[in-house]
């Protein structure tokens, strides 16, 4: 699993063929880069998911890939092909808008047949593809409907069955979940993904929501200010991010800074603290230790003495209820150092918990990161 | 009740005089259609239809279809001209934008009669054109440009382009551009994308501008008759003349009706074509 | 190796452009033609007679004309008073109400939408058969009925922006009903009651059907669109082009005024 360097040129596990490479691409917009260098493969049949904060570039990225942002550097290679030279209207990729943008003064069934009439598709081909995808998205009995009957929801489906009709080699869907209320977000997070198997096309989804990229992807490739931070699978990201900023924006994460020494991080007031190392610091660097909340275990101060590899001592300054779990924020050391653990409001003894409590918490050596402080990059 | 009268309070005075000076002197006009005109020029209240069917006499019939064809003209030359111009616009980086809008629209804002004398200077057989024309020997003399049906519907769509082009571009700047969009990424070249889409979107648009200039157009008096110099008889000239020399107001009246009558059912008309462009093509 | 998308000099954004240039010299050729009419000493577009400024001097000799000025002044003052304040009234007593009233909604369209033709005849049979002197003050009473409605469009699409929890919110804090309107309410519609009524100004002073019909036969109540229009119709002379540059530059100095009142609004 590579990770480092601007390129990211990632292998995963299966070795699926590539259907989109991304080569070496770069745009700019006068004096502000929003796409730095980047380079991606993107297989058949997966569901890969551009995630990141306002502003990293991945809209600019999916929309050059649809065709309507040009390239000022690189390639854009569908099964080998430079496609960049071609207009949107002629690539065989299809994009489904954050808005959805539907016809409103067309019916879902001419929405949905509206890509076909524009590949000369006719008569009964026509009638039987869409009646097809209408079944598959579960709109055949809205058919006859416009837009503005339909739910939010809905037209999300209809949104997908129109660009899916024309069975691209890739969908790109951008941002697709963002206008639907939070139920249905959920709900919809696992049809998308039920849906990616069934039709087996590439869906690329741009998303700024990490947990949606979680559920959702096959792989996630992180950006940040135009580059893409690290590519991986949703555990590879989460247990193995190679650096600080992936670590935080994936999950929740508690950072405790210091200074890299020979058995780990020294930091101020609590020692030196152990964890897992990619290598990638040497003594004497600014790092930081990085643990899960769910990783941490936590005993009051009274009870036998924990066992782990790293014990702290802390007080209780507030407990978060979030009905199955519990999250306890407890203040350790003397420089305001505040560190979240997390257990299941069912495990023994979780209810007892009190503000102001003291308490231990402890956490095993491979269970926690070092990780170089890239707070600046 | 506190309410109640407060509302009334609020209402009251500008209902009254809507009411009073411009529902009743309506009515006026509505009935005097049904009543004959007195030897000198007063009215005599004996009902009757005659106004009617003298409206609808061959000599007064082609004067209500000379101005419906004038009106037609200057409603389809300035859609023609507007559309673009409003794509233009809504085109436009968006803070030049609102800067194109005001420049159209300045000279909409100045006097009516002016405008429409501006082309007296512009045709006439010493204005520009002709000038234009003899100086660079194009012709041999001067065109007789003026006080003919093509100058009335010059000044029409002169004095109404700035709001059909406001009117369509309201309707285009309204459009979610991603919608555009999609209709390209689904594989439709820019004129599909044109006919297809946004067309139909902008019918509103167009709706409202082309009722606006043909209601205004044929009910219109200044232009046919300042620029049609007395030979183009529109039903506005038609109205006045039986008001200020002809004297007959009740037939006067019946004219004022049936121009509301058709005004009334192109009003209608757009409403229709609103509502069917929102339910689509399919 | 660099690709890009070729973003040709799409045809389409050539035509375009070209066509709303034209369009703006369509406009505005026949009013910068007079406007460059008015400062030639021939007056006439037979040919330059060099720069002079005798059409206005003889303008301002004009009795008829400087006369009918103050005509139209006091008409638009008056009937812009009148109408924005029963025009304002009107927006504020049918925007409050929660229920749509077909029939008021007709009424306080129907000024905009009738030909004006039919307006004008109307008002002179309705004199005529209340055997009312005509003058002056039947112009302004006229002008005010189309004004009502524009100052009450204007005011109610103000309205309909108004935040109402900002007057509720000046009662929660202790102010009574009518400190709440004249420090909460009124300064915040105020610029669209400007607004209105800068409209109504503008339409009452470029008015000429209506006023026409209105006037009576006295010389005492001519307007300047009717002053205009008689000059135009009984011989072109080059004084109506003096008159024509100076009413356009008024006019245009209001809109670009109201203009920016608006703007200055809107960012408030």
């Amino acid at each position: 699993m590579s990770t480092d360097g601007a390129n990211m040129l990632t292998e995963t596990g299966a070795d699926a063929a590539t259907v989109i490479r991304l080569e070496n691409i770069t745009k700019r917009f006068g004096a502000i880069t929003a796409v730095k260098d980047i380079s991606l493969d993107l297989k058949e049949n997966e569901f890969f998911a551009l995630l990141g904060p306002s502003g990293c570039g991945k809209t600019t990225l999916l929309r050059m890939i649809a065709g309507f942002e040009s390239l000022n550097e690189g390639r854009i290679l569908l099964d080998g092909k430079d496609i960049a030279p071609l207009r949107p209207n002629r690539r065989p990729i299809n994009l489904m808008f954050q808005s959805f943008a539907l016809f409103p003064h067309m019916s879902v069934r001419a929405n949905v047949s509206y890509g076909l009439e524009m590949e000369g598709v006719r008569g009964d081909e026509l009638k039987s593809r869409v009646d097809r995808i209408l079944e598959t998205t579960q709109l055949t009995e809205y058919a006859g409907r416009k837009p503005d009957q339909l739910s939010g929801g809905q037209r999300q489906r209809v949104a997908l069955a129109r660009a899916l009709v024309k069975e691209p080699r890739v969908l790109l869907l951008d941002e697709p979940l963002a206008a639907l209320d939070k139920k249905l977000r959920e709900h919809m997070q696992l049809e998308l993904k039920r849906l990616q198997h069934e039709v087996g096309i590439t869906f690329v989804v741009v998303t700024h929501d990490q947990e949606e990229a979680l559920v959702m992807a096959d792989r996630i490739a992180l950006m940040r200010d135009g580059e893409v931070k690290q590519c991986a699978s949703p555990a590879e990201l989460y247990e193995h991010p190679n650096s600080r900023f992936v670590a935080d924006f994936i999950g929740v994460m508690n950072f405790l800074d210091g200074e890299v020494s020979v058995e780990g991080v020294a930091v101020q007031g609590l020692g030196v603290l152990t964890g897992r190392s990619n290598g990638d610091t040497r003594t004497g660097d600014r790092a930081c230790l990085a643990v899960r909340p769910e990783r941490l275990t936590v005993a009051p101060a009274t009870a036998e003495r924990l066992t782990h590899d790293n014990v702290l001592d802390g007080t209780l300054t507030d407990i978060a209820y979030h009905g199955q779990d519990i999250g306890l924020h407890i203040a350790v050391g003397d420089n305001g150092q505040v560190l979240i653990a997390r257990l299941s409001a069912a495990a023994e003894g979780a209810a007892d918990f009190k503000v102001g409590d003291t308490v231990q918490v402890g956490w095993q050596t491979q269970n926690a990161l070092i990780l170089p402080d890239d707070s600046k990059t | 009740m506190y309410q109640r009268l407060r509302t009334f309070l609020f209402v009251g005075p500008g209902l009254a005089w809507l009411t009073f000076f411009m529902v009743v002197p309506c009515l006026l006009v509505f009935l005097y259609s049904f009543f004959e005109r007195g030897v000198y020029g007063g009215i005599v209240y004996d009902f009757t239809f005659e106004n009617f069917d003298r409206a609808f006499d061959p000599l007064y019939l082609a004067i209500l279809l000379k101005s419906a064809k004038i009106a037609g003209l200057a409603t389809l030359i300035a859609l023609l001209i507007a559309y673009p111009a409003a794509y233009a616009i809504a085109r436009a980086p968006a803070q030049r934008q609102p800067v194109y809008l005001f420049l159209v629209m300045l000279p909409f804002w100045s006097n009516y009669l002016i405008r429409t004398y501006a082309w007296i200077v512009m045709l006439n057989r010493e204005g520009l054109i002709n000038r234009a024309l003899l100086d660079f020997g194009l012709v041999g003399e001067a065109l007789p440009l003026l006080y003919n049906e093509a100058s009335v519907v010059t000044g029409l769509v002169y004095n109404y382009v700035p709001f059909v082009i406001l009117a369509i571009y309201s309707s285009i700047s309204r459009l979610n551009p991603e919608i555009a969009e999609a209709s390209e990424d689904l594989g439709a070249p820019s004129y599909k994308t044109f006919l297809r889409v946004i067309l139909p979107l902008t019918l509103p648009g167009i709706a409202a501008g082309a009722v606006f200039v043909f209601v205004l157009s044929i009910g219109n008096f200044i232009t046919p008759d300042l620029l049609g110099g007395g030979r183009v008889q529109m039903v506005g000239n038609l109205i006045y003349d039986q008001f200020l020399e002809a004297r007959d107001w009740p037939f006067g009246s019946a004219l004022s009706l049936i121009l509301i009558g058709v005004m009334m059912c192109l009003l209608f008309a757009q409403a229709v074509a609103v509502n069917r462009s929102a339910e689509g093509t399919r | 190796m660099s690709s890009r998308i070729p973003r040709r000099r799409d045809p389409a954004k050539l035509f375009l452009g070209g066509h709303l240039w034209l369009v703006y010299t369509f406009l505005y050729v026949p009013i910068l033609v007079l406007m460059a009419l008015s400062f030639n000493d021939l007056g006439l577009p037979t040919a330059w007679g060099g720069f002079s400024l005798k059409w206005y001097g003889e303008l301002a000799q004009n009795d008829a004309v400087l006369r009918a000025a103050l005509n139209t002044v006091i008409v638009a003052v008056v009937s812009t008073i009148l109408a924005t304040l029963l025009g304002t009234l009107l927006a504020f007593g049918v925007e409050r109400r929660q229920r749509r009233n077909n029939t008021m909604e007709a009424l306080l369209f129907a000024p905009m939408i009738i030909p004006d033709i039919v307006l004008a005849i109307a008002l002179l049979s309705f004199f005529t058969a209340l055997n009312f002197t005509l003058g002056l003050h039947s112009i302004i009473m006229s002008h005010v009925v189309f004004n009502i409605a524009f100052v009450c469009a204007v005011v109610r699409t103000r309205l309909r922006n108004f935040d109402f929890s900002i007057v509720e919110a000046s009662i929660d804090l202790g102010a009574g009903e009518v400190t709440t309107f004249r420090r909460v309410t009124l300064p915040a519609i105020f610029p669209g009651v400007l607004a209105g009524g800068l409209l109504a100004f503008t339409l009452s002073v470029d008015e000429f059907i209506i006023a026409y019909f209105t006037a009576g036969a006295g010389q005492g109540s001519t307007t300047l669109p009717m002053q205009i229009y008689s000059m135009i119709r009984f011989g072109v002379t080059p004084e109506i082009n003096a008159m024509a540059t100076i009413v356009m530059l008024v006019s245009f100095t209001l809109v670009f005024i109201s203009q920016r009142i608006d703007r200055k609004a809107i960012s408030q």
